[in-house]
């Protein structure tokens, strides 16, 4: 061992050679300076825990000053935005288990004479529970708004009817996960982090390997076609993703005692498109990139929009539009909607079509993105 | 097998370019390789020789220019000649995470091959690497990696096979016995394309092509390209030849002077101009002056002289 004295020289030599290497790497340069702007005005703007604007439905049976006002100072509130006035309670339901609205709100006939006989009425909010954290601070607020709305319209003879107890009976049905159980929200969704972290990576690093190592060029020079390369490096970590679906899903059921509404055989069909193009992403990424150190830059980049826009860390309604838009393009948005209906809501294909063709055309155009990405590799 | 003589050209290509950026790596190359044939291809590194051989290959589309190879067109057949070509990259390519036979036995399945398993057997006991078999491919040293690979490359029997480097850090023994094996296949009727910097091996091939920035400068038999550079050369013996080498190099009529262990080696393009230049040392009784027959080196390294004023 030799033990000469630390030579600052060779100190700074070092040091030097990293930085000029560094620079060398045009995307690990882009992406040190990059991501931390980029992500702090993405996310910075974007997220936010309290969550407003929230698509509200309104079923109105009883047509009257009073439900009008309510429902006017529903939206003063900012915390819900009306989008549509239903027909039905059927609509109603509708409505919720399609994942259009967060909540949907009933006058019941009779509302008004109830009301201004002081036989506290009861006002219906069903809220789509399954993501407690989009939910609770608007239902938190709503009993202080429905009172506040009707003081001002029981004036005169009727104020007797304001104070204790309150004029209406306000009740808040959570509806598929009525005890607000962070937990089954978390866990589907953690089951879509898992797989995107994993699938993209893996593959983003499977071709890579073979650029880095000299073998892509063998590979090239036999007759295999790039959608068997593709196609064929994707299978294994199907089956990789299936066995951590399978142990995500059996700790649901036994650790956390997430219900299973839906059917199974439903939810390894999603789970099976989301991982294809998660590994279709992955294999474009390991494509693109000139190193593994590369590719796994690229998967951070897709990971953590993943991760912050797609409704798994945050509300996803509580995002401003123009964010909600980059979150739809997102495969895991859309997977964690899925998951949350089969598990929770028991949805059906039907139902789940709207959440399903947006991962379908991702993967598609990523796979076409992918295969021109490897056909030019060498050239 | 006696068809026109168009068809015994496994290479002919013509006018073939590829630019890298704003680098033309190939420029307007031509070439042709006959059946059997085992064609040299020589040059300075990064003169396009791995690039010209991967488009001959399929692997790269050219910018323009056409041709053909094993009588398939070179920019829209490629998918048939890859089916027929060997390739065997400069750098070690094949798996070194995976054993002989896993590595050979994908190469198989990626040429569709029929009896996968009695092609794979037969290709490691002519290696004498049957008892190996099952060893990461690894962890063979670098003389063996190589008859691996030419194995690998042989292994879907195809009819020409390009050779970008083979011999490349290998010792001279394994060398020898990787150009027996050369003859041999060519022997066998098997066309051959190697690139290679050595001249030992320059002057095994049957024919030769020297390229320089892209751009062919001579082609034909080693005697061939001797004579046509018409290079005279003397070898001078004696003492404080390096003082010697560097007084005749600045002289008109030389044009290169190359030491070989204790003797110089002095060329010229014109004899008697050559001549008139050494007059002045032959006199001198120091020194011991042999008239010599010029070297594929010296066509060579004049070749890559006059190669590199054509560029400045």
């Amino acid at each position: 061992m030799s033990r000469g004295p630390f030579s600052l020289s060779r100190w700074m030599g070092i040091i030097i050679k990293e930085f000029i290497q560094l620079r060398r790497d045009r995307l690990t340069f882009g992406m040190i300076v990059g991501i931390p702007i980029l992500q702090l005005l993405l996310f910075g703007y974007a997220i936010n825990a309290d969550p407003r604007n929230l698509p509200t439905a309104v079923l109105a049976q009883d047509q009257s000053p009073y439900s009008r006002s309510l429902i006017a100072a529903l939206q003063i509130s900012s915390y819900f935005r009306i989008t549509e006035l239903a027909d039905s309670e059927q609509r109603v339901d509708e409505l919720l288990r399609l994942g259009e609205v967060q909540f949907a709100v009933t006058v019941p006939v009779g509302f008004e004479r109830a009301l201004v006989r002081g036989e506290r009425p009861v006002l219906l909010v069903e809220a789509d529970a399954t993501d407690p954290a989009a939910t609770s601070n608007a239902l938190g607020a709503l009993s202080q708004i429905a009172q506040r709305a009707l003081d001002r319209d029981l004036q005169g003879a009727l104020q007797v009817h304001i104070a204790d107890p309150p004029a209406i009976d306000l009740r808040v049905h959570r509806r598929y996960n009525p005890e607000g159980i962070t937990a089954y929200n978390i866990v589907p969704g953690l089951l879509g982090v898992i797989l995107t972290m994993t699938m993209v990576l893996m593959t983003g690093l499977a071709m890579t390997r073979e650029r880095e190592r000299g073998t892509l060029e063998n590979l090239l020079s036999t007759p295999a076609r790039p959608l068997e390369v593709m196609t064929g490096k994707i299978v294994p970590y199907i089956l990789i993703g299936l066995i951590q679906v399978a142990l995500v899903l059996v700790a649901a059921r036994y650790l956390f005692e997430v219900p299973m509404q839906g059917s199974l055989l439903l939810l390894f069909g999603v789970v099976l498109l989301f991982i294809a193009a998660n590994l279709t992403l992955g294999i474009t990424f390991s494509a693109l990139a000139r190193n593994q150190l590369q590719a796994m830059q690229m998967t951070f980049f897709f990971f953590l929009p993943s991760l912050l826009l797609s409704g798994f860390m945050f509300p996803f309604r509580g995002m401003p539009d123009w964010a909600q838009v980059i979150g739809n393009l997102l495969p895991l948005t859309h997977f964690l909607m899925l998951v949350r209906g089969i598990l929770l809501k028991g949805s059906g294909i039907a139902e789940l079509w709207p959440q399903l063709w947006p991962i379908l055309l991702f993967t598609a155009v990523v796979m076409g993105a992918g295969l021109r990405v490897y056909r030019r590799t060498l050239d | 097998m006696t068809q026109e003589t168009g068809h015994d050209l496994v290479i002919d290509v013509s006018g073939l370019n590829k630019r890298f950026g704003d680098k033309h790596v190939v420029r307007d190359f031509s070439m042709q390789v006959r059946r059997g044939e085992i064609y040299g291809f020589l040059g300075p590194n990064g003169s396009g020789k791995t690039t010209t051989i991967r488009m001959l290959c399929g692997l790269l589309t050219p910018d323009s220019g056409s041709g053909t190879c094993l009588g398939y067109d070179i920019i829209r057949e490629s998918a048939q000649i890859k089916r027929q070509v060997g390739y065997m990259t400069q750098r070690f390519s094949l798996w070194e995470d995976l054993s002989l036979r896993e590595n050979l036995d994908f190469i198989a399945r990626m040429y569709d091959m029929r009896d996968r398993k009695a092609a794979v057997t037969r290709t490691l006991e002519q290696l004498g690497l049957i008892s190996r078999q099952h060893q990461l491919a690894g962890s063979l040293s670098g003389g063996w990696k190589q008859r691996l690979a030419l194995a690998a490359c042989m292994l879907h029997e195809p009819k020409l096979l390009l050779l970008d480097e083979p011999t490349a850090g290998v010792d001279p023994k394994a060398r020898r016995d990787f150009w027996a094996e050369i003859h041999e296949l060519a022997a066998g009727g098997i066309s051959v394309l190697v690139s290679t910097h050595y001249m030992d091996e320059a002057e095994r091939c049957h024919r030769l092509a020297y390229i320089s920035f892209g751009e062919l400068l001579a082609s034909g038999t080693g005697t061939e390209l001797i004579d046509q550079q018409g290079l005279a050369t003397w070898t001078v013996a004696g003492p404080d030849l390096t003082e010697l080498e560097k007084r005749l190099l600045g002289t008109t009529g030389v044009l290169q002077v190359t030491p070989f262990g204790q003797t110089l080696h002095v060329a010229g393009e014109d004899e008697r101009a050559l001549d008139a230049a050494l007059a002045p040392y032959r006199d001198d009784d120091r020194y011991r002056w042999t008239r010599s027959e010029p070297t594929l080196e010296d066509v060579f390294i004049s070749l890559m002289g006059t190669a590199q004023d054509n560029v400045q």
